[in-house]
C-alpha cells in the first residue's frame, strides 16, 4: 500500500497538495468566525452537484422547460428533493455571502495586501446574484417569467446601448426559446465557469496572504486540520440542516403545502399575473424602484445600486484610514439595515394588499389546476402545458363569464370568479343551468319571475311566466308528478356530466317525460319545438336543451329563429357578431355545463 | 512545513476530532449526493409502452407477389412528459405469404440496431451498417452475416378481413435469442 502511494506521490505530488491544504497555519487557533468561506464553498459544491443532475433532465425551450421541470418535480424519484435542495441552497447562499462579506469588512480583511482578493470576492458576489437571477427564469413558470421580464426590461433603460443589451440577453426581441437557451447557457455554463475561475484565484490569494486573524488571539496557533476543519464541517452540517428544513418545511410544520421548491403555472404572455415578485433576496431592489417616478427609474435601478457597489468596491482604499474603516463598517450595517427595511416594507405592503393576496391565490389555484391536468390521462400535449389551462373550461369559464355575461347574468350570485359585479342583475342566474334543480326553479310559480330567472327581463310577465304562475299551482297530484318527469326529461336533454348516472338510472321516467313534453296535455309544444313536435315555435327549441351544441348555438346567437327570434331581449349574438370565437364559446358552454376534467371522472 | 511551531495535541483527542470532522463533513455532503443519485437512477424504473397491437396497414396496400413494403407503426406514445396521441414509434416490413396471411418484421437490424433496407434486385434485406443480409423470410442468408439472428418477426393478426394489426416490439440487439426491450 505504502509503495503504491509512494508511486502515486512521485507522479502527482498529492502529499504536498494534501499537506498544503490541511496544514495551513491559523494564528490564534480555530475559531467559529472563520467558517463563512468554507460554508460558501460547500453550498457552491451542492449547487454544482444538484445542478448537474437537474441538467440531465431539464429541457430549455418554451414548450418543454416547464414540462421538464414538472417531470423532475412530480414524476422522477427524488426529483422534488433534488430541485428543492438546489432552490433553497440558492437562498441560503445569498445569506452566507452577506455574512461572509460582513465578517470580512468588520475584521478589516480587505486591507492591504488583500484588496484584490476583496474585489474577487465582490465579483463572486455578483456572479452568484447572476446565477440566482438566471435560475429563476428556467422553470418557465408565471412567477419566473414575469419577474425576469422586469429584470430584463430594467436592462433596456440603460441609455443608448440598453435595448441592444436587452436583445442580447433575451436572444431576440421577444421572450422565447432563445431566452431559455441563453439563460440556461449563462446559468449552467458561463457563470459557473467564471465562478470556478474566480474562486480558485480567491482561495489561492487567501492562502497566499493567510487568514486575517482576529485579535486578541485567545489560543496558540493551530493547523487548519483538524480543528478548523471540524468547525467548518459542523457549520456545513448546520447549513445542510437549514436547507433540509426549508425543503421539508411543509411536512415538518404540517402546513400541507407541497414539499420542495414551488412550481407555478406555465408562463403565458397572454395571462395577467399580478403576483409577479422577484425572489425574496431581490425584493429590496424591487421595493426601491417604487420610489422613483416615471422617467427616473434608471436612478433606482442602475445608478444608485451601481454607486453603492462602487463604494463597497472602494472599501479597501477607504479603509486605509482608521476613520475610513469605521465608515466602512458603519456603511455595511446601514446598507444591511436599509435592505432589511426595504424587504420588510415590500412584504408588509403585499400582506396588506388584498389585490396582491387575491393574485397569489389565483396563481396558486392555476398552478394546482395545471398539475392536475398534466396528470390526467390525456397528459401534456406536444404544444406544451400552457395549452392545458388555455383549453380548460374550469379555468377560462369564470373569466369569460365575468367579462361577457356578468353585466346581466349571475353565477350563484357572483360574476363567476367569486366577485360581486357592479351592474345590477337583470338576467337569470346560470349556476346549474339546465339541471333538475335549475329547471325546477324555472317551473316554480314562486320563482319564475324572480331575478334569478326571468325577473329582470322582458319575459318577466311573458307567456311562459304566465303559464307557470297560472297553470302549475292548479296541478293535481298526478300532474305534479308529470311535471317532475318533464323536468327530468328536459334536463336529460342537456346530458350534463353531473347527472349522467341519474339519467341512466331513470331512463324509463325520462322516456315518459319526453312523451309528455311532446304531448298536447302540458302544451309545451304550443310555443316550443321539441324534436318533430311544435309547428310554429315562438320560444327556444327544447331539442337538446342545455346540451353543448345547444348552448354553443344559443350563446352564438340567441336571436336566431331556433331560440328567441325577434323576441330576444338583450342577449348579444356573441358568435354571429364575432364578439367571442368558437373556442371561447365552447369553453363557456362547457363550464356552464360543469363539463371539465376532474380526477374522479376518469373511471373509464 | 512549520510543524515544530505548533502545539502537540494528545493523540486520542486528535483522532476524535479528525474522525468527527470526516463524519460530520460526510453527513453534510451525503444529502445532495443521494438525492442526485436517486434522480440519476430514475430511468431504471421506466418501462416502454410498446408491446401492444397496432393497426399498421390495410391488406390492399400489400402487393400480391409477396414483395415486402415498409410501414410506420403509429400509435400513442409518452415521451417523458409529452403525451402524443399518434406518433411513429417504429417501422415494420410487411409481406404477403398468402391470400389472408401476412408476415411482419421489425425494420431494425438485430446486430446493432441500424435500419435495414430492402433490395428489390437482390430480393433480400440488407443492413447499411455492417452488411448483414437477410432473406425474404427474415432468415440470415449469408453465413458471414454479422447479425447473430434473423430479422425479428412480429405477431400479426388480420382483423375485420382487411386490417393488418401488428404487435410491435423491439428486441435487444446483439443476442442470438430474441429478448424484448422492456
Amino acid at each position: 500500500m505504502k509503495a503504491l502511494l509512494d508511486w502515486l506521490d512521485q507522479r502527482t505530488g498529492y502529499r504536498g497538495i494534501v499537506r498544503h491544504s490541511l496544514y495551513e497555519n491559523i494564528p490564534g487557533g480555530a475559531r467559529w468566525r472563520y467558517i463563512w468561506g468554507s460554508t460558501l464553498v460547500f453550498t457552491l459544491t451542492i449547487q454544482f452537484i444538484t445542478g448537474l443532475f437537474l441538467w440531465m433532465s431539464y429541457s430549455p425551450s418554451s414548450q418543454t422547460a416547464w414540462e421538464s421541470v414538472y417531470y423532475i418535480q412530480y414524476q422522477m424519484s427524488g426529483g422534488w428533493m433534488l430541485r428543492g435542495i438546489h432552490h433553497y441552497t440558492a437562498s441560503v447562499m445569498n445569506v452566507l455571502l452577506v455574512l461572509h462579506l460582513m465578517q470580512v469588512v468588520i475584521d478589516g480583511a480587505y486591507k492591504a495586501p488583500r484588496e484584490i482578493n476583496f474585489w474577487f470576492g465582490l465579483g463572486l458576489l455578483q456572479l452568484v446574484l447572476g446565477l440566482s437571477l438566471t435560475g429563476y427564469l428556467l422553470p418557465w413558470d408565471q412567477k419566473g417569467y414575469w419577474a425576469t421580464k422586469v429584470a430584463t426590461n430594467i436592462a433596456a433603460i440603460v441609455p443608448v446601448i440598453g435595448p441592444a443589451i436587452q436583445k442580447l440577453i433575451i436572444g431576440g426581441a421577444d421572450y422565447g426559446h432563445h431566452t431559455l437557451t441563453r439563460f440556461f447557457a449563462l446559468h449552467a455554463g458561463v457563470l459557473p465557469a467564471a465562478v470556478i475561475a474566480l474562486l480558485v484565484w480567491h482561495i489561492f490569494l487567501f492562502r497566499r496572504h493567510g487568514i486575517t486573524a482576529k485579535d486578541p488571539k485567545r489560543k496558540p496557533d493551530e493547523y487548519f486540520w483538524p480543528d478548523q476543519v471540524l468547525k467548518d464541517a459542523v457549520a456545513c452540517l448546520a447549513v445542510m440542516a437549514t436547507i433540509l428544513f426549508l425543503v421539508l418545511r411543509p411536512w415538518i410544520l404540517g402546513t400541507g403545502e407541497e414539499l420542495g421548491a414551488e412550481l407555478g403555472a406555465p408562463a403565458d404572455p397572454s395571462e395577467t399575473y399580478s403576483a409577479a415578485r422577484p425572489e425574496w433576496y431581490f425584493l429590496f431592489l424591487f421595493e426601491f424602484l417604487k420610489y422613483f417616478p416615471g422617467g427616473t427609474e434608471i436612478w433606482g435601478a442602475i445608478v444608485i445600486p451601481g454607486l453603492v457597489m462602487g463604494v463597497i468596491f472602494l472599501m479597501p482604499i477607504i479603509g486605509r484610514w482608521q476613520l475610513g474603516h469605521r465608515f466602512n463598517v458603519g456603511l455595511s450595517f446601514a446598507l444591511l439595515a436599509g435592505v432589511g427595511l426595504l424587504t420588510y416594507l415590500a412584504t408588509t405592503q403585499d400582506k396588506r394588499d388584498p389585490a396582491y393576496q387575491a393574485a397569489v391565490k389565483e396563481a396558486h389555484r392555476n398552478a394546482e389546476r395545471v398539475k392536475l391536468l398534466a396528470r390526467s390521462p390525456s397528459g401534456i400535449p406536444s404544444a406544451g402545458a400552457v395549452t392545458l389551462l388555455r383549453h380548460d373550461p374550469l379555468t377560462q369559464g369564470p373569466k369569460l363569464f365575468a367579462k361577457n355575461c356578468a353585466s346581466c347574468h349571475r353565477y350563484d350570485g357572483h360574476d363567476g370568479t367569486g366577485a360581486k359585479p357592479t351592474d345590477e342583475q337583470t338576467a337569470s342566474d346560470l349556476k346549474g343551468f339546465g339541471d333538475r334543480a335549475w329547471l325546477s326553479g324555472l317551473l316554480d310559480p314562486e320563482r319564475i319571475s324572480s331575478t334569478n330567472y326571468f325577473g329582470g327581463t322582458r319575459f318577466k310577465d311573458g307567456k311562459m311566466a304566465r303559464f307557470v304562475k297560472r297553470d302549475v299551482p292548479k296541478y293535481s297530484a298526478e300532474e305534479k308528478e308529470n311535471l317532475q318527469k318533464i323536468i327530468a326529461a328536459l334536463s336529460a336533454e342537456a346530458q350534463l356530466p353531473a347527472q349522467r348516472e341519474m339519467d341512466e338510472r331513470e331512463a324509463e321516467r325520462i322516456k315518459e317525460g319526453k312523451h309528455l313534453i311532446a304531448s298536447e296535455e302540458i302544451r309545451c309544444t304550443e310555443c316550443h319545438k321539441f324534436y318533430q313536435e311544435g309547428d310554429d315555435p315562438t320560444a327556444p327549441d327544447l331539442t337538446g336543451y342545455g346540451s353543448r351544441a345547444w348552448l354553443i348555438e344559443f350563446i352564438g346567437n340567441a336571436a336566431h329563429a331556433r331560440f328567441y327570434g325577434e323576441r330576444n331581449d338583450r342577449m348579444p349574438a356573441f358568435g354571429a357578431k364575432q364578439m367571442l370565437d368558437d373556442q371561447a364559446i365552447g369553453l363557456l358552454a362547457d363550464w356552464l355545463r360543469g363539463d371539465w376534467y376532474e380526477p374522479s371522472n376518469k373511471v373509464e | 512545513m512549520q510543524e515544530n511551531r505548533l502545539p502537540e495535541m494528545s493523540a486520542r483527542r486528535g483522532f476524535f476530532k479528525k474522525a468527527s470532522a470526516v463524519v460530520i463533513g460526510a453527513l453534510a455532503g451525503i444529502v445532495p449526493g443521494l438525492s442526485a443519485l436517486f434522480v440519476f437512477l430514475d430511468p431504471l424504473r421506466r418501462k416502454t409502452n410498446a408491446g401492444e397491437s397496432v393497426m399498421v396497414a390495410s391488406l390492399s396496400a400489400l402487393p400480391e407477389d409477396g414483395v415486402p413494403r415498409k410501414f410506420s407503426v403509429v400509435t400513442s406514445h409518452t415521451d417523458a412528459w409529452t403525451r402524443n396521441p399518434d406518433v411513429p414509434i417504429g417501422a415494420v416490413y410487411l409481406r404477403r405469404t398468402g391470400q389472408k396471411t401476412v408476415q411482419a418484421f421489425n425494420v431494425v437490424c438485430p446486430h446493432a440496431g441500424c435500419f435495414v433496407g430492402y433490395k428489390v434486385d437482390r430480393k433480400s434485406y440488407h443492413c447499411p451498417c455492417h452488411n448483414s443480409t437477410f432473406a425474404l423470410d427474415g432468415r440470415i442468408n449469408d453465413p458471414k452475416s454479422p447479425s447473430p439472428r434473423g430479422l425479428d418477426e412480429l405477431p400479426v393478426e388480420i382483423r375485420n378481413e382487411v386490417e393488418i394489426w401488428v404487435k410491435f416490439q423491439n428486441f435487444r440487439a446483439g443476442h442470438a435469442e430474441k429478448i424484448p426491450v422492456s
